[in-house]
């Protein structure tokens, strides 16, 4: 039997302890945020919080997570009242299909945590292992310059004027 | 197409004798019979009336109407994270007078919605959101003219608001209480006429997706999330990619791994299936122990464009326009422009659901064409197709013809052999990138003779490319299909004939020129598995045209904007030239070493969207990196329904054809594709997008809708490539034009 804390809830499961997180969120709590894209740790689309830090859950055993918070998206609120990260990307229609979006907002949601006046750079260094290919990147930044100004900061604006 | 082998024509001295050998083709007979782009389904019955209900004339088709008011709208187009969702309910609810609350969408299936094709070709707007947009004025139409005759009074009387028939003395009734004494399954009128654009609510107003929200929160948004009673996870196990076999599998070891309960195998096909997903990877591992062999002769290794202009062709002029020439051309321009396999490169590997009852067999799939891949597969398990049922829901976005019908024929194949269990079909990471049907690898040669003027008077433009469409058209296009015993045949390329072209697409030239040929090389034999990518052959044509624009330019030594202008007379086409240059700066923009701008400008199709792109460009050769500081286009969609939905659309458009452009390209060897995954096949991330993009549209209300998902990849790449060479002098012709 393994313990682990996902959303806030304790939750015990009897699966192999190599299975990584991903499988048991999605397969055994019914989570369907988190994404499976490559299963590799190249793409990000399964993104989760592990305590505050970003991880790639298609590739850490379960047996790594025990005793941990795991959040995931559905943790940053619900349709009903979403979360900062999530009522700025909803403001700026920063998706297309939109598969990625959640691995998006849990990095932006880590990156926040630790400040909410990251540089371009840290933003775009935050968001750097998760893969985009509807090219929705100008939309996910945008968002995240909002959710940082939704928690009191910002980010400076990266465009410059045509000299 | 000649019965000449490849090595029979090597031996012969090449391509220019298989040119004579194909005599006067005639390259807009006949149809293409595999799904030809969005354009297919049924033949019009009704060709009086616009859009879809050409095809399909019943209102009920499109709309109906309940007790309580509200309306439910059907659409045989999918959503594929382009908006086309929310664009089409706000052009119902806006012409039916009802909020957008009251109206919900069914999209693709083909036990709810008419076929209306492919989701392709940016095609959507104009074939269904024109049905929907001319249904709901006749709805409206009949509801006022029912309200008429209740109360009699004349229907040029009365008034419609927020889902009610108002009269003159304030009287009103719901159109739920009309709808009941009203049957909506009657033919749409012609001549029925939509709302004034003045009167809109809705269409032309920037309106949140209404997909977005489950998709931010978890919810069941794509078929990968939906989970049915009692189903059980499957994978499939193949070679390592397209064009390999694996040879020595042990099916009874198979059977045996932990987490296995089943093992499904027809022909060379094999799926495991079993209760959960990760033992099920676990057994892949073991399967991939498995040595494999090729099923194809040698691919090229080498010079790709030198194999591709060697391949047995069809060759098809599809332009020959000649002028008497005053004078010679003063100079004669030459350049050869090439690009390697592009991969879709879905996020998410293809998924499909399916569920075989014994009886009836339902597909959920996120296929871009219900109908036809319901045809294929019931061909493939043998049922007959009013007893297969395929429903679209959505995938990680497919930008054309990707995995996605070759799962759903997996998930299919595996469930008539586990009735009445529901069985989710998800293929690996290396099974997208190793099967899934890549953008044609092409050629492009062209030739222009300025005039002393500097003005173009003669051009030629030929093209080389593999076929740009193989979707489903029977069972043998399904992967599964190739691997039955005996094995089913795929169904023979054809090129996608003009107005809108396929490996042609956007080779004619939309510039004024008096003497200009335009020759199609298509190649039916294609070395790897290819199919549609989002705007098939423009995105190569336009990347040497315009290339090629810029460089004629800079030879008559004119500005490249200019040059473009004068050499245009489509209003709408320099408009939105005009606007581009006008919002980036063009005019007092000064490049600098290593720091540029380019411009670049297509009609998608030439029938389709206007789009011009500038980019202002830093090539840092120190670093190694090209940095797009700034992107700005201005695109004519014709009738821009969702704004915001158009903008975000051609801003990934920029992006995705900066990473296609910039850095892609499938890599393979003789035996196998070695582009397996993102490390060896790298597309563009957040530090090398560009600084901002900002998109301007040109709106055009109660204009034909042109649609939008396709028209900005191709002029974005050509405007990487001109700002590159101005910012460096090196003319870059052979994509990816940014590596390093």
């Amino acid at each position: 039997m393994i313990e682990i804390e996902v959303n806030g809830a304790v939750r015990r499961l009897n699966v192999d302890p190599t299975t990584p997180l991903l499988y048991v969120l999605r397969g055994d709590l019914g989570l369907h945020a988190a994404k499976f894209g490559c299963g590799l740790g190249q793409c990000g689309a399964c993104t989760v919080l592990l305590d505050d830090e970003p991880i790639f859950s298609c590739i850490t055993p379960i047996a790594a997570v025990q005793a941990r918070k795991v959040t995931t998206v559905e943790g940053l609120g619900t349709i009903e009242h979403p979360g900062a990260v999530q009522q700025a990307f909803a403001d700026e229609q920063a998706a297309q299909c939109g598969y990625c979006i959640p691995g998006m907002m849990i990095r932006a949601e880590a990156l926040l945590r630790r400040t909410n006046r990251p540089t371009e750079a840290e933003v775009r260094g935050a968001l750097q292992p998760s893969l985009c290919r509807c090219g929705t990147h100008m939309r996910i930044l945008r968002a995240v310059r909002r959710a940082a100004r939704a928690r009191g900061g910002g980010v400076p604006d990266p465009a410059e004027p045509v000299k | 197409m000649s019965v000449l082998s490849r090595r029979e024509l090597l031996a012969a001295g090449g391509v220019v004798v298989f040119f004579s050998l194909v005599a006067h083709a005639a390259p807009q007979a006949g149809e293409t019979r595999k799904g030809d782009q969005g354009a297919n389904g049924p033949k019009p019955v009704a060709p009086g009336l616009p859009g879809s209900l050409s095809k399909f004339p019943m209102l009920d088709a499109w709309i109906r109407v309940a007790p309580d008011g509200k309306a439910t709208i059907f659409t045989g187009k999918a959503e594929l994270g382009q908006g086309i969702k929310t664009a089409l309910l706000q052009l119902a609810a806006d012409e039916l007078d009802l909020p957008l609350s009251s109206t919900t969408l069914v999209t693709a299936d083909t036990g709810r919605t008419v076929n209306e094709g492919v989701t392709a070709g940016s095609h959507s707007m104009q074939d269904s959101g024109t049905a929907i947009a001319n249904a709901a004025a006749n709805v409206r139409l009949l509801l006022v003219e029912a309200a008429a005759a209740r109360w009699k009074l004349a229907v040029e009387q009365l008034g419609t608001e927020n889902g009610t028939v108002r009269a003159p003395d304030g009287r009103t009734l719901s159109y739920g209480e009309l709808a009941n004494t009203l049957s909506l399954h009657v033919a749409a009128r012609t001549g029925v006429a939509r709302k004034n654009p003045s009167k809109r609510r809705l269409i032309g107003r920037d309106q949140p997706r209404v997909d977005i929200p489950a998709k931010l929160t978890g919810g069941i948004a794509y078929v990968h999330d939906l989970t049915l009673p009692g189903m059980l996870h499957a994978r499939v196990i193949r070679g390592p990619s397209h064009g390999t076999r694996w040879t020595n599998l042990d099916v009874g070891l198979l059977a045996r791994l932990p987490g296995v309960i089943k093992v499904v195998r027809r022909g060379r096909f094999i799926a495991i299936v079993g209760p959960r997903e990760w033992p099920l990877i676990e057994a892949l591992r073991v399967a991939g122990q498995t040595k494999w062999e090729p099923t194809h002769d040698p691919w090229p290794a080498g010079d790709l464009a030198a194999a591709l202009k060697q391949a047995p062709a069809q060759n098809l002029p599809i332009l020959q326009r000649q002028a008497p020439l005053a004078i010679p051309p003063a100079q004669i321009i030459t350049a050869r422009y090439t690009r390697p396999y592009l991969m879709h490169g879905s996020i998410g590997p293809s998924c499909a659901v399916a569920l075989f009852d014994g009886e009836n067999l339902k597909i959920w799939s996120h296929s871009q064409g219900v109908y036809p891949l319901r045809d294929a597969i019931a061909a493939l398990v043998r049922l007959p197709p009013e007893r297969v049922r395929c429903i679209h829901m959505e995938g990680s976005g497919c930008y054309g013809h990707n995995g996605a019908d070759d799962v759903a024929a997996d998930a299919a194949l595996t469930a008539i052999e586990t009735p009445g269990r529901p069985i989710r079909m998800l293929w690996t990471r290396e099974q997208e990138h190793g099967w899934e049907p890549l953008g044609s690898a092409m050629l492009v040669e062209l030739k222009a003779g300025l005039d002393p003027l500097g003005h173009i008077a003669t051009w030629s433009h030929d093209v080389w490319s593999t076929p740009h469409n193989s979707r489903p058209a029977g069972p043998g296009d399904l992967i599964a299909g190739t691997e039955l015993d005996p094995p089913l045949a795929p169904t023979p390329p054809k090129p996608i004939p003009q107005p809108e072209g396929g490996g042609d697409r956007n080779a004619i030239p939309l510039y004024q020129i008096p003497n200009a040929t335009v020759v199609n090389h298509f190649i039916p034999g294609a070395f790897l598995r290819v199919s549609a990518l989002r705007s098939l052959g423009a995105h190569m044509n336009i990347f040497a045209i315009e290339s090629f624009m810029d460089e004629l330019a800079a030879a008559a030594r004119h500005d490249p904007v200019a040059f473009r202008q004068g050499h245009l007379a489509d209003s709408r086409a320099k408009e939105v030239i005009r606007f581009a240059a006008e919002q980036f700066g063009w005019s007092s923009y000064r490049d600098r070493p290593g720091r540029a701008a380019g411009f670049a400008f297509a009609r998608y199709k030439n029938l389709g969207a206007y789009c011009a792109v500038a980019m202002d460009v830093e090539v840092d050769a120190d670093a190694g990196r090209t940095i797009v500081h700034r992107a700005v286009a201005a695109v004519d969609s014709g009738d821009a329904v969702n704004p915001n939905g158009i903008r975000n659309q051609i801003e990934g458009a920029i992006v995705q054809s900066l990473s296609w452009t910039g850095i892609e390209g499938v890599a393979f060897d003789p035996q196998h594709r070695t582009s397996f995954d993102w490390s060896s096949y790298p597309i563009l991330r957040f530090a090398d997008v560009p600084r901002s993009v900002e998109v301007h549209i040109v709106n055009r209300p109660g204009q034909p809708f042109l649609g939008t998902g396709e028209a900005g990849q191709a002029p974005s790449a050509a405007a990487l490539a001109n700002a590159i060479a101005r910012a460096t002098g090196e003319r870059r012709r052979e994509m990816p034009i940014a590596r390093t």
